[in-house]
């Protein structure tokens, strides 16, 4: 099902006169695996997107797929699909005529790309809207049509720049489910950009997390969550707090802070600064007395037992396997 | 279908809202328009409805009657019909202004889209861009006359162009069809003529996204599939609007063809300027009219294939 089409990068750098944007970076995605870039903006993810559609030159390092070196080939021949963040669906064309553009580039005649258009519309449940215009539908299904045209050229790895940036919350969460879906049918590469933790965590068979050009950390989401390799990893994550203890920094997963109303029982003591109501549950910022603020996650259940109102003296307490020692920096 | 349901339920809110702002609203829109409704009438609608009324006028060749007759129109066609495999001289002037305006058409579309796609997507800066597109107005830094006149000693018997190619040894004897020629009306038409061309074709390659010529190279587009199926009909809007501008100027001029070529070709321009000259005014008005419905008809023509208020 799946073919061994890795993507491997090797000391990939891309700089823009004095400006280094990716900074000798090594990757390998394996084949089959859906990999999400994620940082900040700036962080170089995007050029890397770029560099591995070819749509950017390589300015040092090189990039393979399939064992193969692409640096220099076009677009179309590495095998790679790109889908834009804007969409770039041509405004001129039709759904069917847009997914069937790159058969039009190839020669295939007008009735069997149009066919074959419709079979991909299908996979991305699109073909009744066949004969729409792209301003005549909506962001979502603007993205089903991207999808299914960058599909169309049966690439072995499909590109994707920020692909649900531009989407409501509610359809994020269903597209979400549906790359995910179509993923797995088709058993071939994704490289996802996304500046979301949350995105790279529900999808990325492999999350690699990029800071100033380099990549700070990359394995699967659970590992990046539980294990962060440095603070910033821990920060950008979301759901840590970051620590100084005996001159090390750690992380301590906020889910993990327990709370009682002796002020004395704990390893710190706290105030209560807000509480902040999530659902399934509660989310509480804390001021320690040394001045550190901190976050304490409690189910919804467990908080309502015994609520903490703003201003309550608590102690912070934690079990000592919860901590976890990070490197210094970035 | 649902779209008109869309529409009734976003104009009902409107019309109230209006409907409560009344009579003040109303006529402050009408008296924001007002100052352009009097330029416009004065000198557009009046000298049009002048020229319609006079065009039916009586005229001899020492006086100019009010009347409604149609015999101005009539004796610009007079004997087309019956000589009809010979051309008349109102077809033949024409088909002259035609074909002229075919070729400046052709030279300045090939020229014009050419500069703007080079503008739009290879020149990357603003200020470059700024810079380029000065160096195409320089045509315009001087008088039509002497731009004219700037031509006779590059393409004149001495000019420069033949001494060149009689230096060179390419021509024995000097070109005569470089200068008063059918050659160059066209040549110096598309000089002048080129910019209106260019800015229209510039605009609409700038809205190009360009995501949309990556999208295309990914597709696996060649450079020449990406302009033929991607650049072209995009820039379709701007490539409409400039030939609508060239079309329009070239079908009414008389300067340029009577001075380059000689006072020797017949222009539709040229016709009624010498109407005009000789006080034939209601005969050069029927001229007048006549081509503002051929213009007309091919404007319209052009509209026909593209929506310009869908596309602007």
């Amino acid at each position: 099902m799946t073919p061994e089409k890795d993507v491997e990068l090797v000391g990939v750098t891309k700089a823009y006169g004095q400006t280094v944007a990716v900074d000798a970076i090594d990757l390998r995605i394996r084949g089959g695996q859906y990999c999400c870039l994620l940082g900040p903006s700036g962080c170089g993810k995007s050029s890397t997107l770029r560099m591995i559609a070819g749509h950017e030159s390589v300015t040092g390092g090189d990039i393979l797929i399939a064992n193969r070196r692409i640096n220099d080939d076009p677009p179309a021949r590495r095998g790679t699909a790109m889908m834009f963040q804007s969409y770039a669906l041509f405004p001129h064309l039709d759904t069917r005529d847009n997914v069937a553009f790159s058969l039009k580039m190839q020669g295939v005649a007008k009735a069997e790309r149009r066919a074959r258009a419709m079979e991909m519309l299908d996979l991305v449940s699109m073909t009744a809207y066949a004969a729409r215009k792209p301003t005549e539908l909506s962001g979502g299904q603007q993205q089903r049509v991207a999808l299914a045209r960058a599909l169309m050229t049966r690439p072995s790895v499909l590109l994707l720049d920020e692909p649900l940036s531009a989407l409501d919350p509610f359809l994020r969460g269903r597209m979400r489910a549906e790359l995910r879906r179509i993923q797995r049918e088709l058993g071939i590469i994704f490289v996802h950009v996304t500046h979301s933790q949350e995105e790279a965590m529900a999808l990325a068979d492999l999350a690699v997390v990029m800071n100033d050009g380099r990549i700070v950390q990359e394995g699967p989401p659970r590992e990046l969550f539980n294990r962060p390799a440095t603070a910033f990893v821990a920060r950008f994550m979301g759901g840590h707090n970051i620590m100084e203890m005996d001159g090390r920094t750690v992380t301590l997963r906020s889910d993990a802070v327990r709370l009682s109303r002796d002020a004395e029982a704990g390893r710190r003591r706290a105030t209560v600064r807000d509480v902040e109501y999530q659902g399934a549950q509660v989310h509480l910022n804390l001021a320690t007395e040394a001045g550190e603020e901190m976050a304490a996650i409690l189910p919804e259940r467990t908080y309502f037992s015994d609520p903490f109102a703003p201003g309550d003296s608590v102690g912070v307490a934690w079990a000592p396997e919860d901590i976890h020692e990070v490197r210094a920096g970035a | 279908m649902t779209d008109t349901a869309t529409s009734g339920a976003r104009a009902t809110p409107a019309r109230a809202r209006s409907g409560r702002r009344s009579l003040g609203a109303t006529a402050e829109a009408f008296l924001l328009a007002l100052p352009m409704w009097v330029v416009f009438a004065a000198f557009f609608l009046l000298p049009l409805a002048v020229t319609v009324t006079v065009s039916f006028w009586e005229f001899t060749q020492y006086s100019i009657e009010p009347a409604f007759i149609f015999r101005n129109y009539t004796d610009l066609f007079d004997g087309c019909v019956e000589d009809l495999p010979y051309l008349c001289t109102t077809l033949k002037t024409y088909l002259s202004t035609l074909k002229f305006c075919a070729a400046v058409w052709l030279a300045t579309l090939v020229l014009g889209f050419t500069i703007a796609y080079f503008l739009a997507f290879h020149v990357r800066t603003l200020p470059v861009q700024v810079t380029f597109f000065l160096i195409c107005t320089i045509p315009f830094w001087t008088s039509i006359v002497i731009r004219m006149i700037a031509w006779i000693p590059l393409l004149g018997r001495n000019g420069l162009v033949n001494a060149a190619l009689q230096g060179a040894g390419i021509t024995e004897t000097p070109l005569e069809w470089l200068l008063y020629s059918d050659f160059a009306v066209i040549l110096a038409l598309t000089h002048l003529y080129t910019l209106f061309m260019v800015v229209p074709i510039f605009n609409s390659m700038m809205r190009i996204d360009r995501a949309l010529i990556e999208a295309a190279a990914d597709a696996g587009a060649s450079g020449w599939q990406t302009l033929t199926n991607v650049v072209i009909p995009l820039a379709r809007p701007g490539i409409l609007i400039g030939s609508i501008f060239v079309v329009t100027i070239v079908m009414g001029d008389f300067l340029t063809i009577g001075i380059m070529g000689g006072q020797q070709i017949a222009s539709v321009g040229k016709t009624i300027q010498t109407q005009i000259q000789y006080l034939q005014f209601p005969l050069a008005a029927a001229n007048a009219v006549l081509l503002l419905v051929a213009v007309m008809l091919a404007i319209s023509a052009l509209l026909r294939m593209v929506d310009i208020r869908r596309e602007l």
